[in-house]
């Protein structure tokens, strides 16, 4: 398994946190940053991120399971967020949804069998002058159709390799 | 089409962020140079609210009154927020404001600061916005490097600093003390009120939060004045222009900037091209998923704050999402519904369980299993959960399902009847 976040970062933000007059106020980007580095937050990156926050794991685990982007289970390589809100819907969002269905193989919370993608459902994604739309890490990708969807699919395992 | 004076979206471009020359070279700054030079900060607040600038991120309270709740005299710490959560479908708005010109933001926060006289301010942006919150981070850079932010401030004497807050995505965080919660690193669920933020906000300090369109109309104000202001609307009672995101059956889907007062229909037909394949207008949602429906009786209806409360809606964040005749309107209520009981921070019971309730009847009817007594309940459903629960959220998600019992009875009482969806 990936370690949860380098040594020079959890000095980095050792530093940070120690000069901060509210360092809870940085617990989302804590959070944020174990995840960028190992994927999802496991119960020690909860940990973590408590002791450096000088909180309890409890308090950190508030916050972990509320937000939707910050993901308590192993995950793939990309997770992408298809929106399914009323602006999606209305374009077509359920063919959207059942076209990634189709090409990746799996349903909504399941991951690829090659481990490159994770599907979630997603509230609006503030793309509804582009509907339909879904996210993948955070890059936003608007006017979905099958073809677009399987270039956008296609370019991303280019970008993961074999 | 209508050509109306453009202020939020004056130095727009497709596909381009306008940065501190340009935003400088078209009379950017001069807002917070004139506060900061020639008025007080009372004099800042009083105009504002003669302007009658009304909040932008939906619930549309007059901007100047709010701060002049504002304990501005009270000594030490005190905060200004920016919401720009923005996460009610339909709503999409402050994103396109702020990739076009992010520095009419900071401009507006750094004279709402000045009013207020605090000196931190927060910019709160939702997970989804990051090509927003890196537009900003290099306009508070700019910014800081020009003098406009920090300290002593042009020379004033004022200090401030603005720093950028990133989420990580709930509808909830958009609920001004949620927010708050959440900025503080706590569980974002919405706080008892009062005491209010005004009073008791951010790490327990007087905070005021606004919406990022608010904040961003602040120096056209100032620049201006509070008689200009008002001119922009149509409407008597109204002030200013608005940004409307258009979405759903339209043949254009543009975010545009229109004045206060413009009728529905004209948003419809002229900046949304009309509804597509050339089919006819159904409903639409005016202002936001939390919004009731409007018909085509409300054609003509001046889309400002009054005349849509006077209509048995709410203008909202005039984000208008539109329904063609080929729509079920259970269907969508249902979609909207799903959303707001996903949304659900689980906090009091009329949301947690009652939106879920909500959907199940929908879900029942829409595919065929419902019957007469589904329609009762759901009535039964309105009551229980409208003014019951401990934020807005439920409120506004009974907003739509209110407007399908009042305005589409008869497309229930269809599904019901056929034991199916009419529209399948």
């Amino acid at each position: 398994m990936q370690e949860l976040l380098p040594q020079e970062q959890i000095n980095a933000w050792k530093e940070r946190l120690a000069g901060h007059h509210h360092p809870m106020e940085l617990a989302v980007d804590v959070l944020r940053a174990i995840q960028d580095h190992h994927g999802w937050v496991p119960d020690t990156g909860v940990e973590l991120a408590a002791e450096l926050l000088g909180t309890t794991p409890l308090r950190v685990e508030e916050l972990a399971t509320f937000y939707d982007k910050i993901y308590r289970r192993p995950v793939g390589r990309w997770v992408i967020h298809v929106c399914d809100s009323i602006c999606c819907w209305s374009r077509g969002a359920e063919e959207v949804v059942g076209v990634l269905r189709e090409q990746l193989g799996i349903g909504f919370g399941e991951t690829s069998a090659d481990g490159r993608f994770t599907l979630l459902p997603t509230c609006c994604l503030g793309a509804c002058g582009e509907a339909p739309a879904m996210m993948i890490g955070l890059t936003t990708y608007g006017h979905l159709t099958a073809e677009r969807i399987g270039e956008i699919l296609a370019a991303h395992r280019r970008e993961v390799g074999p | 089409m209508s050509n109306y004076p453009q202020v939020l979206f004056k130095n727009r471009r497709p596909g381009e962020t306008v940065f501190l020359d340009a935003y400088v070279a078209a009379g950017g700054y001069a807002g917070l140079k004139k506060a900061l030079k020639t008025m007080t900060p009372g004099e800042v607040t009083a105009t504002v609210k003669a302007a009658g600038l009304r909040g932008r991120g939906g619930a549309g309270f007059v901007t100047g009154l709010k701060w002049s709740f504002f304990p501005a005299d009270h000594p030490g710490e005190k905060y200004l927020v920016c919401n720009g959560d923005e996460m009610e479908p339909g709503t999409y708005k402050d994103r396109q404001l702020l990739l076009a010109d992010p520095h009419q933001l900071i401009e507006g926060m750094l004279i709402a600061a000045y009013a207020l006289q605090v000196p931190v301010g927060y910019i709160f942006l939702r997970y989804a916005y990051e090509d927003c919150a890196r537009v900003v981070e290099g306009a508070l850079a700019e910014a800081r490097r020009a003098g406009y932010l920090g300290p002593n401030i042009l020379g004033s004497g004022f200090s401030c600093e603005l720093r950028l807050h990133r989420s990580a995505g709930r509808y909830i965080l958009g609920e001004e003390t949620a927010l708050l919660n959440g900025l503080e690193g706590r569980r974002p669920n919405p706080r008892s009120k009062p005491p209010f933020p005004a009073q008791k906000g951010l790490f327990g300090k007087p905070t005021t939060v606004n919406n990022v369109e608010t904040l961003a109309n602040v120096p056209h104000i100032l620049v201006h004045g509070a008689d200009w202001y008002q001119g922009l609307a149509l409407t008597e009672k109204s002030a200013g222009t608005k940004l409307f995101g258009l979405s759903g059956h339209l043949n254009r889907t543009p975010c545009v900037e229109l004045p206060l007062g413009v009728p529905l229909g004209e948003v419809i037909t002229e900046h949304g091209g009309g509804v597509r394949q050339g089919r006819a207008f159904k409903a639409c949602l005016p202002g936001g998923a939390s919004t009731p429906f409007l018909t085509r009786a409300h054609w003509d209806l001046p889309m400002d704050f009054d005349a849509l409360a006077a209509a048995h809606s709410r203008l909202g964040t005039a984000c208008v999402t539109v329904f063609d005749e080929g729509t079920c309107m259970v269907a969508a209520t249902l979609n909207l519904n799903r959303f707001f009981a996903r949304e659900s921070c689980g906090w009091c019971t009329p949301c947690r369980d009652g939106l879920a309730m909500v959907s199940w009847l929908l879900e029942k009817i829409e595919t065929g299993r419902g019957v007469q007594d589904d329609i009762a309940m759901l009535q039964d459903q309105l009551r229980n959960i409208s003014g019951r629960s401990f934020c807005a959220l439920a409120e506004g998600a009974m907003g739509p399902v209110e407007a399908l019992l009042r305005l589409f009875m008869d497309e229930l009482e269809d599904h019901v009847k056929k034991g199916r969806c009419p529209f399948r």
